[in-house]
């Protein structure tokens, strides 16, 4: 994903708030020990129908099921978005479906964290913005497309009216750079010796 | 400078501090499970990279193991048992410490990493699973993180982090007879909402919680994360440091220094905290969910919310749509509800104290019909002290299965599960939707609650079944 270009995509409404990472992609889905393949396990409990447990066929009232939304890649949610559980599942799931922005009203911690460690981009805007927004995409085809400009830190509605946001200064640098946030941690080998060699003296019995 | 408990950690475990960058802090402990850490250690050993300090990791298998006597690798959720043998070959290969399954020490990791020593006051601890916070119970930053950052810890032995807001819940007064710490996290989501702890770290204070038993502490930390805190912690006292005495990895040569310096881990006089809320223990009574998020719960015997008195369109919508996934109605009660199946487990409410509180209440009686009613200690070691005081019998005898320990019913994994439309009454931490099977109806509450309904077959208050 290039960052440093601004880009249009369907954005998806799912506007209910506390979205949890069980929703996002539910344990029974996460069966092999792999990054790879978890769109099917997507929101897996709204993607299908089920009897008695079982999944019988897609749910065609699923908004990402749906012919307009078919190649969602940003997706538009309520208060608290991927609370709960720290499976990184959840994005690497999101990722896997195409969905590279989440806009919401607020965010689970660990998930925005993992977010921000798999470049998925994750926006927060204030609550009547995000419920105009949610208006708009609910009616569909002509309406569903919003555009991100990172650099600018800008979204476009579906209208055409530019919002601002703000993301951390360290994330939108290591977003644009591509950076690997372990190789920028290993570098600082040094300064995490030096202190485990003076925290020793203060704290030996954290030492084993 | 006056600081908080959280902001003294956090101050002396930091390595790198920068204006536009954030912070850089040491990592004390690692612990992993076989879920999530089996990802962390795969994905470390891909990139060609080791494990900066292995003594100060350690990993268990809780959630994907089976939990029935006589279980092994084989599990019943499919392709588990690769989870299981990836964390064990690659524990060994890094030479990490693995309590393996059926090892005298195995348990859930945030039991286990207090019950052996490895998690301390003052501590940095992290660990690839949300609930973490837990070991904030003993004065400890439990830190959950995702695969990617554990990954990080795994490498660097530190983790990056923006320091959290600060927030002071304070419980004062007496608890009710029969109120758990279950149902004072339950009261305050139902009135300060699920996302009321966002961008906050939570010192719990207050005579209540000075009162309460090391125990009952473990479970109300557990629940931060409920609440979507960053983490919850306690000022360690000496509650904390008896209960630490001895342990495997305590530090036990160094125990009067230690002490000292473990004295010095409190909030003070003068810290600034962000919020502060204060509640009245008196005002909370044994409480049960009815929905879908642990917030959406009410005192026992009080009724569900009434459609009609929400204003908010949004959240009428979200209320419908609970109420029908759980079968409920607007306004109705819970008592005398029901249920199909009873679950005394998990890193919230299956240690001793909670095993004993249950125990209370089943001695003499029997479980209800067809109640399907299991208990999964939350490790070996309350297994093993559960049998020591005749516990298990009491369990056995009232209809109860009684299981190893393990993760077990608190979340499904495709393997075992409850059947769809079941209603269960459980001492676990999430009620959301098909956490513990698809279309499975969960009611959060206290391990007595969850005894006395067991026997009664109907959501009932252990008040209620003590009196008969
Ligand atoms: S018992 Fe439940 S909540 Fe606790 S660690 Fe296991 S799965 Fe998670």
């Amino acid at each position: 994903m290039n960052w440093s270009e601004s880009f249009i995509a369907i954005a998806a409404p799912l506007l209910m708030d506390n979205v949890d990472t069980d929703q996002i992609i539910p344990s029974r889905e996460m069966k092999t020990i792999s990054k790879k393949g978890l769109r099917k396990g997507l929101f897996a409990n709204w993607q299908y129908n089920y009897l008695d447990g079982k999944q019988i066929g897609k749910n065609d009232d699923f908004i990402l099921n749906k012919k307009a939304f078919e190649d969602t890649k940003i997706l538009v949610s309520g208060k608290n978005f991927g609370c709960g559980s720290s499976r990184e599942h959840a994005v690497w799931a999101l990722k896997d479906f195409g969905i590279n922005v989440v806009v919401a009203k607020s965010f689970g911690r660990i998930f925005k964290n993992n977010c921000a460690r798999n470049q998925l981009l994750t926006i927060e805007l204030a609550d009547e913005y995000i419920d105009h927004i949610g208006d708009l995409l609910v009616r569909g085809e002509i309406h569903n497309k919003i555009t991100i400009d990172l650099k600018k830190q800008t979204l476009t509605t579906p209208e055409n009216k530019i919002i601002n946001y703000e993301v951390d200064p360290y994330l939108l640098g290591m977003l644009l750079k591509n950076q690997d946030f372990i190789d920028r941690s290993l570098s600082y080998e040094e300064s995490i010796d030096e202190f485990v060699r003076k925290d020793k003296k203060i704290r030996p019995w954290a030492y084993l | 400078m006056s600081l908080t408990l959280f902001e003294k950690i956090w101050q002396s475990h930091l390595i790198l501090s920068g204006k536009s960058q954030p912070d850089l802090l040491y990592v004390d402990r690692i612990f992993l499970h076989e879920r999530t850490g089996s990802f962390a250690l795969k994905s470390l050993k891909d990139r060609g990279l080791r494990v900066k300090n292995p003594k100060h990791v350690f990993a268990t298998m809780d959630h994907i193991v089976d939990t029935f006597p006589g279980r092994g690798d084989e599990t019943l959720m499919p392709g588990g048992k690769k989870f299981i043998q990836t964390m064990r070959e690659l524990a060994n290969e890094f030479g990490i410490t693995l309590f393996d399954i059926n090892d005298p020490r195995h348990g859930i990791s945030h039991l286990i990493s207090a019950e052996q020593g490895i998690a301390l006051p003052g501590n940095i601890v992290i660990c690839p699973d949300s609930h973490t916070c837990t070991l904030g119970a003993l004065g400890a930053i439990g830190w959950g993180v995702g695969s990617s950052d554990c990954e990080h810890a795994l490498a660097t032995s530190s983790l990056a982090g923006n320091k959290p807001k600060q927030m002071q819940i304070i419980f004062s007064g007496e608890l009710n007879e029969g109120v758990n710490a279950k149902d004072m996290m339950l009261h305050l989501m139902e009135k300060y909402s699920v996302s009321g702890g966002a961008g906050y770290a939570i010192e719990f204070s207050g005579d209540t919680i000075d009162n309460l038993p090391l125990e009952n502490r473990f479970t109300l930390c557990n629940m931060a994360v409920e609440f979507s805190a960053f983490t919850g912690i306690i000022a360690p006292d000496q509650k904390v440091f008896d209960y630490l005495k001895d342990r495997p990895y305590s530090p036990n040569k160094t125990w009067t220094e230690t002490i000292d310096y473990w004295k010095s881990l409190h909030s003070d006089e003068n810290a600034i905290f962000d919020k502060v809320i204060e509640i009245d223990a008196s005002q909370i009574y044994p409480s049960v969910s009815w929905g879908l998020s642990p917030e959406q719960s009410i005192p026992i015997d009080g009724s569900i919310p009434n459609l009609h008195e929400i204003s908010n369109p949004d959240k009428k919508e979200e209320l419908e749509s609970s109420l029908k996934y759980m079968g409920l109605k607007s306004g109705q009660s819970l008592m005398h509800l029901p249920i199909d199946a009873a679950f005394i487990g998990s890193c919230t409410n299956a240690r001793l104290d909670d095993l004993r509180s249950a125990a209370k209440i089943l001695k003499g009686n029997k479980v209800s019909g067809d109640v399907l009613a299991i208990c999964t200690p939350a490790s070996a070691t309350v297994k093993r002290n559960a049998e020591k005081e005749g516990i298990d019998q009491i369990f056995k005898d009232a209809g109860f299965e009684w299981r190893e320990p393990g993760c077990s019913l608190c979340f499904y994994a495709g393997g075992e599960g409850f059947l769809p439309e079941q209603r269960v009454i459980t001492s676990t931490n999430r009620n959301f939707r098909g956490r513990q099977g698809p279309g499975v109806r969960s009611h959060l509450a206290s391990p007595a609650t969850v005894a006395a309904s067991a026997i009664a077959g109907k959501i009932t208050s252990s008040k209620e079944v003590m009196k008969k």
